[in-house]
């Protein structure tokens, strides 16, 4: 099967590819362009570690093809600090131990980074809903919700 | 060896929380995990599975997916050099089937490829000639005669007579007279219970990438917990020399014991050896469920015996463990922990393994002993309740301490558990009121601790600065702690210390990550080499000095004379005995080798309260409070990550995971959806405390955290969900579907 | 002479005693004085055992001293997670 060309935009960049049809959006970033912040924990879009924004949407990569990439803008780990200065969730995430083995971390810091654009001032309720589609082996949760509620406060108080 | 290691003292560094090393990496996404890594001209590498729990291999013909276009090897069992012997032999039979299919999943062979399609595609073309054979995946019927025969000749030497040919082992530990004790109580209740195996559910699934000529000589590169250990296992396999095999352990997406063997790593060196180029293999979610290394599902029989004023008179277990088709020695921990936590004058506790057509069983945090305890801890509890007592006071007046002796033979020296135990009395969460449907649990839990083969080297930068090397995956922030230990021991800021974990051509063999033992273990080590490069330091600084090395000492980054009568020298500092090393012998690197000994052993008590919805029997977890001795929190934000962790995967123990196995044989959930772990919705914060009782045998007086978190939480939640219901739960894990069954057969 | 306490199920090896005495000043001279005393614990031995000196666990450790007055306990090894 010929492989089919994809004009997208990933993190604010014009980037070109071929990919098969079937290949799916996880694999293209990894395999294909080297962003290899998103992790495939399953492939059927139960853990979240292959989280990235799709057109402002949050999506399993490893549940979009690649070909859908076409005319997209799409945003991953890789784009999410600015140069050497982090994110407030990415500096939340160190101060509070919000990681151990961080592998899903990446999926996790886009999954929060979409919800605080959507809604600045979620409680811890709406936060744990939220992330529920991100599994962490590791931590219990406990410390990467105290990281992106003081990240939320923090980026409202700035 | 003398154990006057532990030396109290005011600490700078030990105790505080500086942002880990491998942090930035980790948020930006940089860090590089098993499947992160690409060679020039790399093959993918993909594994044909057995669709049945049992089946000899008649006949596997790969001409067809040999001849196909971008194809470059196929493999099967017949292919290794055929040197693995005993254990590793059996290691590598769960990796490549050899003549038998042993579990469903079961690879058969396997296939080097240009890309991923093209090597799907060539599995489709191997064509295997299967007699399928009966099959046994539940413990229950694997140990009665009669059972269908897993594998030939492997029956225990031990095991009684009335236990079936798949029964490998067989153990007992104890001492006293149970008939005796069991005459002297007046409430006695025996009980049995049952848990189902389950996956330690690491997110990232196992990922290798090997590149080995036609020299003998290989690279691998891969996410482990050991990869001293994945050398030694691959070099046997392969019939190589350790030194020909060199390991890197990338970042690892978590373990938690799973990690510590292999599964796919000797496949991808026949391949990569057999195809002329690197090979990358990692396993699908799928294969992840189906065949790495569960845990023992279990079948624990309890009976003890105890006097209306609450001591336990005498205590009996019988642990029926089932790992997989090969023997495993899970029995062992097990039957020695499950009454650990009790002082007790007769007590016997038994095991019994078994084989089952399922996947060779690995470790997960504290291999053995979440399954006893769950089942002692219930029976302690309910003792507690039919004779009216306050479930902690029991566990007190029972409680192991220093002097008793343990349930399996030493007699303990300093440990927390009594400490424990009245802090968990006096935590708030203990007296909190609860509504309906609601109950609490609480129980003790044990774990041993290991200490090991360990290497660290410490080298002196020219400008003052440190490289730590070391050679132990980091699953819990050990790097840090390494930094600080060697920070605090040189009197530097942590920020001039870098901790890395080398490949294993850098330094003498280094023991798995495993048994709670980097903190402690190579702590030691670190602390040692820290002391040698000062003893080096102080040495070049009396040369300098053209005074005696005993009259030079060392302080907050300093050389100093010892003394007045040492001599008026300006204190030396760090940065220019390093500066001046090529000229005053050469470069200063401290190192430390040992196998080290003196782990303390680990107590933690949980307190749990939840709520069930009788008409749904969905449970909710309202309150979680861990409760642990560190001996000495080195870094306490990931001591307290480190309990969380644990707890949570003990909560997904408790109410939610199992697998599940058809009439078939096959695995019926092997996929995040079905096997259900915790999700954020499941949990409310998870509260800590952190007692700090001094292991004698560390300096600083370490105890290793990281397993005990998981041995407590499955009796906490039975219990609480006992005093919800009022029925007594004996099987984990407790679903919705049978707490409502077991609700509706009380009422 | 030392005392040695083994574990349960190898008592049927040490003609039933839970604990045997033997000639042995080290970590390594317990366990060859224990094969030649009760040839049946070879196999064991051979498979692994650590020992608990005074409530410490060794595991591999040959020339670590042992006295009369020692609490020697013979144990499986172990693994962890």
């Amino acid at each position: 099967m010929s492989k089919l060309h994809v004009t997208t935009k990933i993190n604010g960049d014009t980037v070109e590819y071929l990919c098969d049809p079937q290949e799916s959006l996880l694999d293209v970033l990894r395999d294909r362009l080297r962003l290899t912040g998103a992790k495939e924990g399953c492939g059927s879009g139960d853990c979240g570690a292959c989280s990235v924004e799709l057109d402002g949407r949050l999506v399993c990569s490893c549940l979009v093809l690649g070909v859908e990439a076409e005319g997209a803008e799409i945003n991953t780990i890789e784009g999410m600090a600015t140069g050497e200065t982090l994110h407030p969730l990415q500096r939340k995430f160190l101060e509070h131990a919000a990681l151990q083995c961080g592998v899903c971390t990446p999926g996790i810091l886009i999954a929060a980074k979409n919800l605080l654009e959507r809604n600045p001032d979620p409680t811890e309720t709406e936060v744990r809903y939220w992330l529920a589609g991100n599994l962490c082996r590791c931590t219990g949760y406990d410390k990467i919700i105290n990281a992106v509620m003081d990240a939320a406060a923090e980026m409202r108080g700035a | 060896m003398a154990f006057d290691e532990y030396q109290k003292r005011d600490f700078k560094v030990i105790g505080t929380t500086p942002l880990r090393p491998d942090g930035i990496d980790k948020v930006t996404g940089r860090a590089q995990y098993g499947a992160d890594y690409y060679l020039p001209g790399m093959l993918v590498g993909k594994m044909l599975r057995s669709p049945y729990a049992h089946a000899k291999i008649k006949s596997i013909d790969t001409s067809a997916a040999r001849a196909m276009q971008g194809v470059k090897a196929v493999v099967t069992a017949d292919d290794f050099p055929g040197t693995a012997t005993g254990e590793t032999l059996d290691v590598q039979d769960h990796c490549l089937a050899r003549g038998t299919a042993l579990y469903d999943g079961h690879a058969v062979a396997a296939v080097a490829a240009i890309d991923a399609e093209t090597a799907r595609q060539a599995l489709k073309l191997i064509k295997v000639d299967y007699e399928v054979l009966p099959h046994v995946t539940s413990i229950e019927d694997a140990v009665k005669p009669g059972a269908p025969l897993v594998q030939e000749g492997r029956r225990g030497r031990k095991v009684p007579k009335q236990f079936s040919d798949n029964c490998t082992g067989w153990c007992e530990f104890g001492h006293g007279d149970l008939e005796a004790g069991f005459a002297k109580a007046d409430k006695i209740i025996e009980r049995t219970f049952k848990t189902s195996s389950t996956h330690q559910g690491y997110i990232e699934p196992h990922a290798c990438l090997a590149s080995m000529g036609s020299d003998g000589r290989a690279d691998v590169w891969c996410c482990t917990q050991g990869h001293f250990h994945v050398r030694n296992l691959c070099a046997q396999i392969m019939d190589m020399d350790q030194s020909a095999l060199r390991v890197t352990a990338s970042e690892i997406g978590g373990g938690f014991g799973g990690k510590t063997t292999v599964f796919i790593e000797p496949v991808a060196l026949l391949l990569s050896l057999k195809a002329g180029h690197p090979v990358k293999v990692v396993m699908s979610r799928d294969e992840v469920f189906k065949a790495s290394g569960p845990t023992v599902a279990s079948m624990t029989d309890v009976k003890i015996g105890m006097t209306k004023d609450g001591r336990i008179t005498a205590a009996d277990a019988l642990i029926r463990y089932e790992g997989g088709a090969w023997p495993n020695l899970t029995i062992f921990p097990g039957a020695q922990s499950a009454f650990a936590c009790y002082d007790l004058e007769a007590v016997r506790a038994q095991g019994l393994n078994a084989l089952t057509n399922r996947p060779l069983q690995a470790a997960y945090r504290a291999p053995g002993a979440p399954q006893s305890i769950y089942a002692v801890e219930a029976v302690v509890d309910e003792l507690a309740l039919e004779l009216g007592l306050d479930p902690i006071d029991v566990r007190l007046k029972n409680a192991a301490k220093k002097g008793t002796k343990s349930s399996y033979g030493p007699t303990y020296d300093d440990i927390g558990l009594v400490q424990l135990l009245e802090a968990a009395k006096a935590h708030p969460h203990y007296s909190a009121p609860l509504g309906p449907n609601q109950g609490r649990g609480i129980s003790s839990g044990f774990w041993f601790n290991f200490g090991g083969e360990t290497c660290v080297s410490l080298a002196l930068d020219f400008d003052g600065s440190i490289t730590l090397v070391e050679g132990n995956p980091d699953i819990g922030g050990s790097r840090a702690s390494m930094s600080m230990m060697a920070a605090e021991e040189l009197g530097i800021p942590y920020e001039k210390v870098r901790t890395i974990v080398a490949d294993t051509a850098s330094l003498g063999h280094n023991e798995v990550t495993h048994g709670s033992r980097v903190t402690f273990a190579v702590g030691l080590a670190t602390i040692k080499a820290a002391r040698a490069a000062k003893t080096e330091m102080c040495r070049r600084a009396a040369k300098i000095w053209g005074i005696d090395e005993d009259a030079v000492v060392w302080e907050d980054g300093f050389a100093k004379p010892a003394g007045p009568n040492a001599g008026e020298y300006e204190p030396m500092s760090i940065e220019k005995i390093a500066k001046d090393s090529p000229r005053t012998g050469g470069p200063i690197v401290g190192h430390h080798e040992v196998t080290a000994e003196g782990a303390g052993v680990s107590f933690g008590v949980h307190i749990c309260d939840l709520e069930v919805d009788p008409e749904t029997g969905f449970t909710k977890i309202l309150r979680y409070t861990v409760l642990q001795d560190a001996g000495k929190a080195i870094h306490p934000q990931y001591v307290e990550g480190q309990l969380q962790g644990g707890a949570v995967q003990g909560i997904g123990w408790a109410l939610n995971e199992e697998y599940i196995y058809g009439e078939d044989g096959r695995l019926q959930n092997a996929g995040f959806l079905d096997y259900r772990i915790p999700v954020a919705s499941d949990l409310p914060k998870i509260d800590t405390v952190i007692l700090e009782i001094p292991n004698p045998g560390h300096p600083y007086g370490v105890r290793g955290v990281g397993e005990t978190g998981i041995v407590p939480p499955l009796a906490a939640i039975s219990n609480a969900m006992s005093h919800a219901i009022g029925v007594r739960m004996q099987e984990l894990p407790m679903s919705p579907p049978k707490v409502l069954k077991a609700i509706k057969n009380k009422g | 002479m030392v005392k040695v306490t083994v574990w349960g199920s190898l008592r049927s090896f040490t003609d039933g005693q839970a604990v045997v005495e033997v000639q042995a000043d080290t970590f390594k001279s317990v366990l060859d004085a224990l094969a030649k005393d009760y040839p049946g614990l070879i196999p064991q031995i051979e498979a692994g055992v650590s020992l608990a000196i005074d409530g410490r666990i060794y595991k591999d450790s040959w020339f670590t001293p042992v006295t009369p007055d020692s609490e020697v306990v013979l144990m499986p090894l172990m693994q962890g997670g």
